[in-house]
């Protein structure tokens, strides 16, 4: 019991510091990666290459004048920029980042908390960050910070439906909600991308849209609502609601590495695995873990400097009207499949069944791209407001 | 049974005393000098028109009744989820059953998503 307190609490320290960190850094990638893209330099003047840049700006909102509209609900738009900071903070708790950590007291899981109900604790907590938002745009009393609120609280809820759904198809496959356990069946069969392409994509479109990234930026769209729900907050609790997208973003990410592309796996042998754990094996599937978050980051930064923003009534018609049903109907149609192979063939999770159920994807991926909505649902630029 | 939760509880009282303490600590350290224009909503530069605490649109409300209704579909979905490949194998009911069990179920779910549609609350505009 010591043993496992002084751990756990050694590994929250660590993982809370490294999330920390992690965040500013990608402040900082962000704002390096745009300027790349955009044939800038971007910010390189505070220490080497710019890498103390996020330090300063944290040092500055700490030392930046606060203010408080008068017109604001003062409690609650002081209580706001934490309830959104602490469930952004939360959510990587049940994410494994690594392979077992063998020390001389015992094995060490190298997850912050192992919880039973794994992925279901993360679609509890990520819901809770729409109230800091919601609350913050409405305390403000300013016109802007409401709709940005609400458009926020309205998008977020929307996405999460076809967020849920898509990883019920994960769920077929793993049979179990513990991401160690998730984890484990892409070890021994494959990678769930190959065998759930689509609701990976599903998941990928909605992960951006939970965290308020382009093209989906619609709460803080800086053209039409100023900053969003944030528009009325200065120094440090602006500086929260920032950390708190940014850490949205890096549990997106390690989210997206955990369910579809084999967490700390690394790919194309079973050494990592299999046989006792050491500290080499802990050390590289660290490392893996981190590339292919990283990875996941890149496109998220990539993917706002590439694609322009939805307008609202698109938005809304792209997760209730196209991502809703498609993945009730691509649910069914794996569920169908995985039964003939599973109930009616008898064949476990391996290689091959992957393989069948990645060509299974690509056709239905290639009809989905056939059938692809053009502005027939999702209305286009030109709206038919003629009729 | 609960010790998994333990390290769930110490993160909580981190984070949450960390987001305390930023707001705290930025309370005291940053100086204050509040003016009329500093204090009003900030709304580009112009004179705030009246209170911003005014009606706005049902279909926020209609969103969020339907995305109860949605979500909740999707928990039931989970567990089934769950049990659906190794069901069988622990003893629980047969993947064919399940398989026509969930049919029934997303069938009924889609009656109700087409009305949602044909009735235009997902109209947005």
């Amino acid at each position: 019991m010591t043993f496992f307190l002084v751990s756990s609490i050694i590994k929250i320290v660590v993982v809370f510091t490294a999330i920390m960190v992690g965040v500013a850094l990608l402040t900082l990638a962000e704002r390096r990666i745009c300027a790349w893209m955009q044939d800038r330099l971007g910010p390189n003047r505070v220490g080497p290459q710019g890498l103390l840049q996020p330090a300063a700006d944290g040092l500055k909102n700490f030392l930046k004048e606060e203010t408080y509209p008068a017109q604001a609900d003062f409690w609650t738009f002081v209580l706001a920029p934490a309830l959104s900071f602490t469930p952004a903070l939360l959510t990587f708790a049940v994410i494994p980042f690594a392979a077992p950590l063998p020390t001389q007291w015992g094995l060490v899981p190298m997850v912050v908390a192992d919880l039973p109900v794994g992925f279901l604790y993360i679609l509890a907590i990520s819901s809770l960050g729409v109230y800091g938002i919601v609350l913050a745009g409405w305390s403000s009393n300013n016109k802007y910070a409401l709709l940005g609120g609400l458009r926020a609280s309205a998008q977020m809820i929307s996405y999460e439906i076809a967020m849920g759904m898509s990883t019920v198809a994960v769920l077929l496959l793993a049979g179990n909600v513990t991401l160690s356990q998730v984890i484990a069946q892409q070890q021994q069969g494959g990678w769930f991308v190959i065998s759930l392409t689509l609701a990976f994509l599903v998941f990928f479109i909605s992960a951006l849209a939970e965290t308020n990234r382009l093209p989906f930026d619609l709460p803080e769209a800086e053209g039409e609502l100023i900053a969003g729900y944030h528009t009325e907050y200065s120094a440090m609790k602006f500086s929260m609601f920032y950390i708190a997208e940014y850490s949205n973003m890096v549990t997106a990410s390690a989210l997206m590495a955990t369910l579809f592309f084999g967490g700390w796996d690394i790919p194309f042998t079973h050494w990592d695995d299999t046989g006792d754990p050491s500290v080499l094996k802990t050390l590289l599937t660290l490392v893996v873990f981190c590339i292919k978050t990283g990875a996941f980051l890149f496109t998220y930064i990539w993917i706002r400097w590439t694609l322009p923003r939805f307008r609202y009534d698109q938005l809304m018609a792209l997760g209730w009207k196209v991502l809703l049903p498609s993945t009730l109907v691509y649910l069914t149609i794996m569920a169908t499949v995985i039964w003939y192979l599973h109930g009616h063939l008898g064949w476990a999770y391996d290689r091959p069944m992957a393989l069948t159920l990645g060509a299974a994807n690509l056709v239905l991926l290639v009809a989905a791209v056939w059938g692809l909505d053009r502005g027939r649902i999702v209305s286009g630029s030109v709206a038919r407001r003629a009729a | 049974m609960l010790q998994p939760y333990l390290p769930f509880l110490i993160l909580l009282a981190v984070a949450a005393g960390t987001a305390v303490m930023m707001i705290v600590l930025s309370h005291f350290a940053a100086p204050r000098r509040p003016t009329h224009a500093k204090a009003a909503p900030y709304e580009s530069g112009m004179p705030p028109l009246g209170s911003a605490r005014e009606r706005f649109s049902i279909k926020f409300y209609l969103v969020a009744m339907l995305f109860i209704l949605f979500d909740i579909e999707t928990v039931f979905l989970i567990p089934w989820g769950t049990i659906f490949f190794t069901g069988a194998g622990t003893g629980g009911p047969a993947m064919g059953f399940l398989l026509i069990e969930m049919l029934v179920f997303l069938v009924i779910l889609f009656v109700g998503y087409v009305y949602v549609w044909k009735r235009g609350a997902l109209k947005w505009d």
